[in-house]
């Protein structure tokens, strides 16, 4: 742990040294979901509600995954740029040091310029949160921070995934998008807006049923009943990191040089 | 001349090699566009007001926005160009006998050509064979068919001319990726690129329409869909061809300022 925030510092001063250049992507940072934003607001300015959910309700939710999506990129990039480490082979040195290759490839990386759009992750939420009469406790504080961390987790599990899929194939793969971003997209909205199938996918094979829609539920008070199982989900979203690291670790074995 | 187009066609050869990438990118954009049709889908759901635009419609903008989606994304850069600014290199491009913003110009042009002939066929064959309420459809009329590629096309080519002039402001700011992000989210608003314009409030709207993004996404997508009647689909390949006018000579114009004080440090 002390290794992964030495990583973290030496990353932040380089990144530093263009100091210019580094605000200014961060502030474009910002900016970016902004456009996306603005769409969603124009659509509900011309529709009302979506399924009966409001405006403000939606927003709450899209607070909540860009947020917990943009600390994963900020903190997990090792994971996203990896395909690079394992064509150029320098992935041999990794194996070659006494420390676990989980915490090195993870300080390999880091993107701290996504801050930028943490804050408008943040905004959002707050924005959302003001405007929505909810009755707030302790609990639901609780809550709304689990989803947060429940998010971050389930990013990183799949962002662990797709780069374990290089050892096989060494080139990053663009069908892995359809799982990180398509991920982040989908459950920008409550999931019961979509089909069934996609539903389901989204909650039982990976968990952000248990960010997005059910810990919602209890958010804004519309569980019938046991709603201290509802509060909960966020923690099962958590567990998908533990499937995720197994099959790291067998991809690591599986591991073969591609030579210098 | 020629040179020009010898570039454009070794470009599309080159963009044409990378086969795999191209299908894993229709197997992605192919989920994009499912997953719009579906909020869609809910918010026509329970609509309050007649939306401007019906849902078939919206189908076939998204189904073409995602087939042509090299074609038309603003964001898409030029990685090579870029080193070539900011690395010193371009003291090599300044030496060919051609002007560089000919070069340039074919060789974007050629990149995104290629980009789009291996994913959009697939996509829309894809597109064209699942059921019904996803279905793509044909468009209204010949006239909308051939008014659509006319458009598209230009549109095609106003699209790298805006993106001409932000390669040529990287000359003087050096400073590429922070103001291209900026940049290219708020074109990409413009363009239609989020959501269709019509459905944007009518204050908007009018920005919009003043502004030469939409002129690639939305303009030539409507016409499909004969959301802009024939009459309008002329009218708008005429407002192209002048915007095309005028961003070309600006950016051709800019370019020979630009060249005159290009310092290049040696190394």
């Amino acid at each position: 742990m002390k290794l992964y925030f030495k990583y973290m510092s030496i990353l932040l001063k380089s990144q530093m040294q263009y100091r210019a250049s580094f605000w200014l992507l961060s502030i474009g940072q910002f900016f970016v979901p902004f456009s996306v934003f603005a769409g969603l607001y124009f659509l509900f300015e011309r529709f009302g509600s979506i399924r009966g959910w409001s405006f403000f309700e939606v927003a709450l939710c899209f607070g909540v995954i860009n947020m917990a999506f943009s600390i994963t990129e900020c903190f997990v990039r090792g994971f996203d740029i990896f395909s690079n480490l394992v064509v150029s082979g320098d992935f041999d040195r990794v194996l070659l040091r006494p420390r676990s290759t989980f915490i090195q490839v993870l300080g390999s990386q880091f993107e701290f310029t996504r801050l930028g759009r943490l804050l408008q992750g943040v905004i959002v939420l707050v924005w959302a949160a003001v405007n929505l009469s909810i009755r707030w406790t302790v609990f639901k504080i609780i809550t709304l921070i689990l989803m947060i961390i429940s998010g971050i987790f389930i990013f990183t599990g799949i962002f662990v995934l797709a780069a374990t899929l290089c050892f096989w194939t060494i080139q990053g793969i663009e069908v892995a998008n359809i799982f990180t971003y398509g991920g982040k997209e989908i459950s920008q909205y409550p999931l019961n807006i979509y089909k069934k199938w996609i539903t389901r996918f989204f909650t039982f094979i990976i968990p952000f049923g248990c960010v997005n829609y059910l810990p919602l539920m209890y958010l804004l008070d519309r569980t019938q009943y046991n709603y201290h199982f509802y509060m909960l989900t966020p923690l099962i979203g958590i567990l998908f990191i533990i499937p995720c690291l197994g099959v790291w670790e067998m991809g690591v074995k599986h591991y073969r040089s591609t030579g210098s | 001349m020629k040179a020009y187009f010898s570039v454009f066609k070794l470009r599309l050869i080159y963009g044409l090699q990378y086969r795999a990438a191209a299908l894993a990118g229709v197997a992605t954009q192919f989920f994009w566009g499912i997953m719009h049709i579906m909020i869609y889908e809910a918010f026509y759901a329970n609509a309050a007001s007649a939306p401007p635009m019906s849902l078939k419609q919206v189908i076939i903008y998204i189904w073409l926005q995602q087939s042509f989606l090299v074609f038309v994304a603003l964001w898409i850069r030029d990685n090579e160009i870029i080193n070539l600014i900011t690395s010193g290199n371009i003291a090599y491009e300044l030496c060919r006998p051609c002007s560089i913003y000919g070069f340039w110009f074919a060789k974007l042009i050629a990149q995104r050509l290629s980009g789009a002939m291996l994913r959009c066929l697939p996509l829309l064959i894809a597109a064209f064979l699942i059921p019904e309420p996803y279905k793509m459809a044909l468009p209204g009329s010949l006239a909308a068919f051939l008014l659509f590629t006319v458009s598209l096309f230009l549109g095609l080519m106003v699209l790298v001319s805006i993106s001409m002039l932000i390669y040529i402001s990287m000359f003087i700011t050096i400073l590429p990726v922070g103001s291209m992000v900026v940049f290219s989210s708020i074109g990409e608003l413009f363009s239609g690129m989020i959501i269709p314009i019509p459905f944007m409030p009518s204050w908007l709207q009018k920005i919009a329409y003043f502004l030469p993004f939409r002129l690639a996404v939305d303009m030539p997508f409507r016409i499909y869909t004969g959301h802009i009647p024939v009459s309008q689909a002329l009218q708008g390949v005429l407002i192209q061809l002048i915007w095309l006018g005028v961003l070309i000579l600006t950016g051709y114009a800019s370019m020979k300022k630009v060249q005159k004080r290009v310092i290049v440090q040696g190394g």
